[in-house]
This record gives structure tokens, C-alpha cells and sequence, in this order.
């Protein structure tokens, strides 16, 4: 039984006739231990999905409309508030895009880190274990650390202590949304760095999300590339970096800056993502779709196995396919 | 420490500069006023005389820049002077009546918080329910009443035709209940809607999807995440209505015959009596320039993000 397992989710915001669906018929799954990276461009709905899993969404203006999400076997979106509770923080943790802004502003960060600690293990809700906390995420001098308010750190060790705050509680599931969005790209290596280690060191699941390719490839197991709501192609991590057959992971793989290569201009994806409520019929990536048919605009595409372990949401994946390996992000 | 040292006399530096201006003005404006405090006091048919008399007693025969140069002086010195008609010294008057006041403003406050902050704060968490909707509509309704208007209908039906409450006067902590409810009433609707907005501001910040990410009770993220945040503007707002109650409470105190200084306040103007006048407006602004540095100070308390700011 894998740890996390989502089937057919749909999230629709708002009700009735101007009912937008942000996550159409996502399904993943992720085992104990493993990675697994969303990535998409912002507005693809791969955060709303993430904060689905501990029913993080504020309802209204969300609702949960089909589909299931599944816990150790249990049905999230089944559970009660109390139940609730219990997997957030006890089974997935969250780390989020803005340190500064998810740490509360008024209250001291060892309390913040305590605060998590008494939900969950309210015996190990001491100052020595937040230290120890402190410590595991590479913050120095972390007892004169305690006493410090959010603001008085800087946003690196900002996020380290929120990932001190989401490792207290031991959860098997990190779920990290956008770490490093928000900081310096310095720093942005060293909290991947950092999630890096401590998956290792305390075996929990990850559930990555970025837009930022460049990083997938140090850590993800597997990968789920999202574009207006719905999942586009999924399978190991190394395959689709080396060689992504939807045409919008070839485009989002391609717009990966690259040091060696001798161009001039970022290659970006022309246009945006289309809004939830305004997605174009037939597939919806095909307006911006560099090799569109005509038949795209009238068939929506099924995400169909196309070789073990990875599916694809395109019928012409195998037309043409150009090889990304000298394309590899750095 | 320096910067905190340097802030404080900054602060009390304008605060001094506000109260000179409050006394420039007050006494402009007093004497501006027209009528006779000698005809007040001696009656329509006193002689010539007697209004000379009683006009070389005040020195109000003396010209106006001497007078005020006289005012100032004893400002300086703490000296409010002495009422016209009375003869009791002013900052006497106004300490007796302090309490009455002081009770009343805190009672009130009291009250109107203890409705107005789980009000606010489940109007945001249920914002656009039918409750929300109905407390915005009470809230709006208590906003409109006049002050006057509303205590005379409260003491009429409630003191009066009900027997609930005294009707007027002041002998002990229950003649303070209705008067108090009165103000609170008047209050409560608005800081309602303001911790509402607050609150929905503050509810919708990643720091209260953290914290029930985290896995927190409901009431914890509302109560201790959430109001904590909501209420530091909040702040302001009841420092400035405290001083403004502090001052007195014109319109509930005469209405309940309360021996307060908002009584007090109205008197002397009916009485053309310039020192009281002057010395309750005086007490006012002292109260308005404390009240904000008290309130500069708990900010700092209650917002750590303001200390190194400084």
C-alpha cells in the first residue's frame, strides 16, 4: 500500500454556473521513502493538489468534488476534523513558498517549533529537542536561536526553521511547496541540499513541487509534470529528464537556463497557462503547442501508459520525438 | 537602547508641543465665546458695580495677552486655576471626578470587547454566512443610533419603565451598569467590524495555513494565531477611544446625571466658567498625549517586529 495515493481528484472553486475546476481528475501515488516532484508552471494547480492532501484548501470557496485521497489506506477527504488534525503535522508535514510569511510574526520561533511539537509529542515539547531540531537543519548556535523572532532571521534560516517546525512532528510525508521560490539561488541549493539529507536521514516520503527543473533532478524518484489542472506525463524522474515525450515538458525542460549552452535569450513558453474555468476544448496545452494538429482543438487527450511505468498526455508523443539528452539541465 | 531613549524624548518633546498648542487654542476660543461669566454669576439685574467688582476679581478687566501670559504661568506651574463659580480649584473638581469617569470608561470597555473580539473574529472565520450578514446589520444599526438618543431610550425603558437599572444618579458601582452598557452598545458594533476586517486580513496569511498545517485546534489558529495578529491595529483605535473617554463622556454622563467630568465639562460651559472649561480640555489633551504614548510603548510589546524597526 503505497503511503500517499491520489485517484481522480477533482477541486473545483467557487459554485454553480462559474464553478472553475483548478484539479481535474489527478491521480499519483507515492511510496514511503520515495520523491516525488510536481512541477508546472504557477497556475497549473499542482499547489492546490499538494495542499489537498492534508485538506489544507480554504472551503469555500474549494470543494472537493470526486476522487479520493489516500493516507496509510485512509480517505482524507472522509475524515473528520479531529481525524484531521491528527495527519496534520502526525503523517504530512508542510513546508511552504514564503518562509517569512508562514512563520507567525509575533511569536518567538522556539515557541512555534514547541507549538508543533505539543500536538504530536507532547513528552519531547522541551527546549533541548527544539535545539536538536534546530541543529539537524543547520542552524548555528541554535540555543541563542530559541528566543529569536520570525524577522530577526534571515530567509534562508527562515525556511530552515520551518522545516525544523515540519520535521517535529516525525511525519512520513514532506511536503515541500515551492522551498525555495522565494530565496536567493545561493541558498536555494543549500535547502535542496538540506531536504536532500534529511530524507535521507529519516527516510520520509517528499512530495516536491516546482517550476524549477533544475532542481528535479537531485532529488526526485519520479516526476508528475501538470498543466491546467491535470497531470500531462508522469513517470521516473531520470526518463522524463532526459527524455520527455509531451510536448509541454520538452517546452518546460527547454526553457531550463543552461550555463554551457551559447544563447542569447531564455527560451520560454509563449503565451500562459490558461485559467481554471477558461481551459481551450480538446487538449489544453494545444494553443500554445509548438506541434498542435488540428485534431487537438477537438479531442481532449487521455493520459495513456505509453512504456512501463510512464504515461503521456498526447496522442502524438512518438511523432518526432528530439532527444533532450545533450539538453539535460545543469 | 540609545534609539529607544532618543524615541522617548522625541515623543515627549511633541507631546509638550501639543499641549502648549491646546492651551493657545482653548484659550482663543474661550475668550472668543461671547457673553458675561459676571452676568452668570451675579444675575440679569445686578448693578454696574457688583459686574465691575466681580470683573477686577478674575482680572477679566485686564487685556487679553496679559491674561493669557497669567494662563500660561500657571499651566506651568500645574496650576489650573480656580473655578468662577465655585471657587474650588479646578484640577480638584476634575481628580474628584476622575473615578466616576475613569470606572465608567473602563467598564464600558470592557463590555464592549468582551462582545466585539468573538464577534470579529467569527464574522471573519464565517464570513458571508447569514450570521455574518445579521451582525453586519446589527453592527451598522448600533453605529447609526445617536448617543443621546439611545441612553434616553435605554434609561426611559430600562431604568424607568422596568425598574432594571437606577435611573439617574450615582451611588455605587450599579448606577454605573446601564451607562456603561449604553456606551458599550454605541461601541461595540464598530470595533466588531474592525476586528472582522482584521481578522479576514490576517486568516487569509500562510503564517494560519501553517499554523493548521501544523495541526493546531481550530480555536488556537482563530484565537491565538489569528487574534494576536488582528488585534495590533486595533490598538490604536481603543487608545485613542479610551482618551477620548477618559476626557469625559459628555452625552451618557448628563444623561444619567453622572458626576464625571463630561458633566463637569458641560457645566462650565453653561456657566461661562473659563477655568473649568479650559482646565477640562486641558485634562483631555493630557489624556489623548498619554494614552498614545502608552500605546507607543504596549505596540512594542505586542508587536515585536516594531523594535528594530525603531
Amino acid at each position: 500500500m503505497p503511503l500517499l495515493e491520489i485517484k481522480n481528484l477533482q477541486i473545483e472553486f467557487g459554485s454553480g454556473a462559474r464553478a472553475a475546476r483548478a484539479v481535474d481528475g489527478v491521480s499519483l501515488s507515492l511510496e514511503a521513502g520515495k520523491t516525488l516532484c510536481l512541477v508546472g508552471e504557477s497556475g497549473s494547480g499542482k499547489s492546490v493538489t499538494a495542499l489537498s492532501i492534508a485538506r489544507l484548501l480554504p472551503s469555500p470557496p474549494a470543494r472537493y468534488v470526486g476522487g479520493e485521497i489516500r493516507l496509510e489506506g485512509r480517505d482524507v477527504l472522509k475524515m473528520s476534523s479531529r481525524e484531521l488534525r491528527g495527519i496534520r503535522g502526525g503523517i504530512v508535514s508542510y513546508v511552504f513558498q514564503e518562509p517569512g510569511a508562514s512563520l507567525n510574526p509575533v511569536f518567538r520561533i522556539g515557541a512555534q517549533i514547541k507549538e508543533s511539537l505539543g500536538y504530536h509529542r507532547p513528552a519531547a515539547a522541551t527546549d533541548a529537542e527544539v535545539i536538536r531540531l534546530l541543529k539537524l537543519v543547520g542552524i548555528p548556535a541554535p540555543e541563542s536561536r530559541l528566543r529569536n523572532y520570525p524577522h530577526e532571521l534571515s530567509g534562508g534560516m527562515q525556511q530552515r526553521v520551518m522545516i525544523a517546525m515540519a520535521l517535529a512532528s516525525q511525519p512520513k510525508l514532506l511536503v515541500a511547496d515551492e522551498p525555495t521560490t522565494a530565496l536567493d539561488v545561493t541558498i536555494q541549493a543549500q535547502i535542496i541540499e538540506l531536504l536532500a539529507d534529511l530524507r535521507q536521514q529519516l527516510g520520509m516520503a517528499v512530495l516536491l513541487i516546482t517550476h524549477n527543473l533544475g532542481i528535479v533532478g537531485d532529488l526526485a524518484d519520479d516526476v508528475a509534470v501538470m498543466y491546467a489542472g491535470q497531470i500531462v506525463e508522469q513517470g521516473p524522474a531520470r526518463a522524463i529528464l532526459q527524455r520527455p515525450l509531451h510536448p509541454y515538458s520538452q517546452a518546460l525542460i527547454q526553457s531550463v537556463p543552461r550555463l554551457e549552452a551559447d544563447v542569447e535569450r531564455l527560451t520560454a513558453i509563449p503565451g500562459t497557462v490558461p485559467l481554471p474555468g477558461s481551459f481551450p476544448n480538446g487538449c489544453r496545452f494545444h494553443p500554445r503547442c509548438t506541434r498542435a494538429q488540428t485534431s487537438c482543438s477537438a479531442h481532449p487527450p487521455e493520459l495513456d501508459p505509453v512504456q512501463t511505468g510512464r504515461r503521456v498526455r498526447c496522442p502524438f508523443w512518438n511523432a518526432s520525438v528530439p532527444t533532450q539528452a545533450d539538453s539535460k539541465p545543469a | 537602547m540609545n534609539g529607544m531613549l532618543f524615541r522617548l524624548s522625541h515623543r515627549l518633546f511633541w507631546s509638550a508641543v501639543t499641549l502648549l498648542g491646546t492651551a493657545v487654542l482653548t484659550f482663543l476660543l474661550v475668550n472668543a465665546v461671547p457673553g458675561d461669566v459676571a452676568r452668570v454669576i451675579a444675575g440679569p439685574k445686578a448693578s454696574a458695580e457688583v459686574i465691575q467688582a466681580i470683573h477686577r476679581k478674575f482680572h477679566l478687566d485686564e487685556p487679553m495677552w496679559k491674561r493669557f501670559g497669567h494662563h500660561l504661568n500657571q499651566l506651568a506651574h500645574g496650576d489650573l486655576g480656580q473655578s468662577y463659580v465655585t471657587d474650588q480649584p479646578v484640577a480638584d473638581a476634575i481628580l474628584s471626578r476622575l473615578p466616576v469617569t475613569a470606572a465608567l470608561a473602563a467598564l464600558a470597555i470592557v463590555l464592549w470587547m468582551l462582545f466585539a473580539v468573538p464577534l470579529g473574529v467569527l464574522t471573519a472565520k464565517y464570513s458571508g454566512s447569514w450570521f455574518d450578514r445579521w451582525i453586519l446589520v446589527l453592527a451598522t444599526l448600533t453605529l447609526s443610533l445617536p448617543a443621546f438618543w439611545l441612553a434616553r431610550m435605554l434609561q426611559y425603558w430600562l431604568s424607568y419603565r422596568l425598574g432594571w437599572f437606577p435611573v439617574a444618579g450615582f451611588r455605587g458601582l450599579s448606577h454605573l451598569l446601564l451607562p456603561a452598557g449604553t456606551l458599550a452598545l454605541l461601541f461595540v458594533g464598530y470595533y466588531a467590524r474592525l476586528i472582522h476586517s482584521n481578522m479576514t486580513e490576517v486568516l487569509n496569511s500562510p503564517y494560519i495555513r501553517a499554523a493548521r498545517a501544523k495541526g493546531a485546534p481550530e480555536w488556537v489558529v482563530l484565537f491565538r494565531h489569528g487574534l494576536r495578529n488582528a488585534l495590533i491595529p486595533v490598538v490604536t483605535i481603543l487608545g485613542m477611544d479610551v482618551a477620548g473617554l477618559l476626557g469625559g463622556v459628555m452625552f451618557v454622563e448628563n444623561v444619567f446625571a453622572l458626576p464625571g467630568i463630561g458633566t463637569l465639562a458641560v457645566q462650565s460651559v453653561f456657566n461661562l466658567d473659563v477655568p473649568v472649561i479650559m482646565g477640562t480640555v486641558m485634562f483631555s489633551a493630557v489624556m489623548v498625549v498619554t494614552t498614545n504614548l502608552v500605546v507607543d510603548v504596549l505596540y512594542r510589546w505586542i508587536d515585536p517586529r516594531i523594535k528594530s524597526a525603531a
